[in-house]
């Protein structure tokens, strides 16, 4: 298990990383910068990288947080991965849902729903 | 760098109205500060976790744009949020110091094409879940209402 760094804590179960945020907030730009660039990261050590991030801890987020995950989206994307989100609370999904990003993610309501989704 | 000036009249008013003028730099202690002051109000005034949660966020956005877009990240810039919360209505106003911009020319991010665009959501979370937003031209000022049903 990682250390936990920018807020993130790092796990890797059957070959999928699991990203889970410790923090309840997602607002500040330059935390979601950092925190973009160390999910990217792990995407970029991976040839077809496998993650879940999971929100279970994610009480408020912003559209900055959104532009963040879209472009680990985007990255995962460019090198065959696959993305699986989870666990997020009923108002930050009716935030998904009010942008439409809940049709550009695959959502799970559990960690253990998105991990069976993983081929 | 100067903290974020606090000016409020509050609990002096016979309709319960709670109001403030905050100026504020791109300081993440200053934007919690304003946060907290008027979600406390917001709470007090009797307004449910939605209504607090919708604040919050529709507040988010329009600070972050006021900095970011409207005052280009120039740290020497504040914006001034003036609030006002009574209870049956709150009222929003965010102010940058740059030159405005046309809302028109902003795209639709939840269309198709534009949906992969890591930017553009602010002002549609804002009007999402607001009862009202307007802006003000030239476009450096955002008026927002939330009104309780």
């Amino acid at each position: 298990m990682n250390p936990a760094s920018n807020g993130l804590q790092i796990t890797e179960q059957d070959g999928v990383s699991r990203v889970d945020f410790v923090e309840r907030n997602i607002l500040d730009e330059a935390n979601i910068q950092q925190i973009g660039e160390a999910i990217g990261a792990l995407v970029d050590a991976s040839s077809r990288p496998r993650l879940l991030i999971c929100f279970e801890n994610v009480e408020h987020l912003s559209s900055a947080a959104l532009g963040a995950l879209i472009t680990v989206n985007t990255k995962v994307k460019a090198r065959d991965g696959q993305l699986r989100l989870s666990n997020i609370r009923p108002q930050i999904l009716e935030v998904f849902r009010i942008t439409r990003l809940d049709r550009l993610f695959e959502i799970h309501s559990t960690a253990e729903e998105a991990m069976a989704t993983f081929g | 760098m100067a903290a974020s000036k606090h000016d409020s009249d509050s609990n002096g008013d016979a309709d319960d109205v709670r109001r403030g003028v905050v100026v504020m730099h791109d300081v993440r202690e200053e934007i919690d500060r304003l946060q907290d002051t008027v979600l406390v109000a917001v709470a007090d005034a009797g307004f449910d976790e939605a209504s607090t949660f919708a604040v919050r966020l529709a507040l988010e956005e329009a600070v972050a744009n006021a900095f970011r877009h409207g005052n280009s990240e120039d740290p020497s810039k504040t914006v001034t949020v003036h609030y006002e919360v009574s209870p049956h209505r709150i009222d929003l106003a965010v102010e940058d110091e740059g030159p405005g911009f046309d809302p028109g020319a902003v795209p639709d991010p939840t269309e198709d094409a534009n949906l992969e665009i890591p930017s553009g959501r602010g002002i549609m979370l804002m009007r999402a879940y607001m009862t009202s937003v307007e802006i003000v031209a030239p476009g450096n000022r955002i008026e927002m209402v939330f009104r309780r049903d």
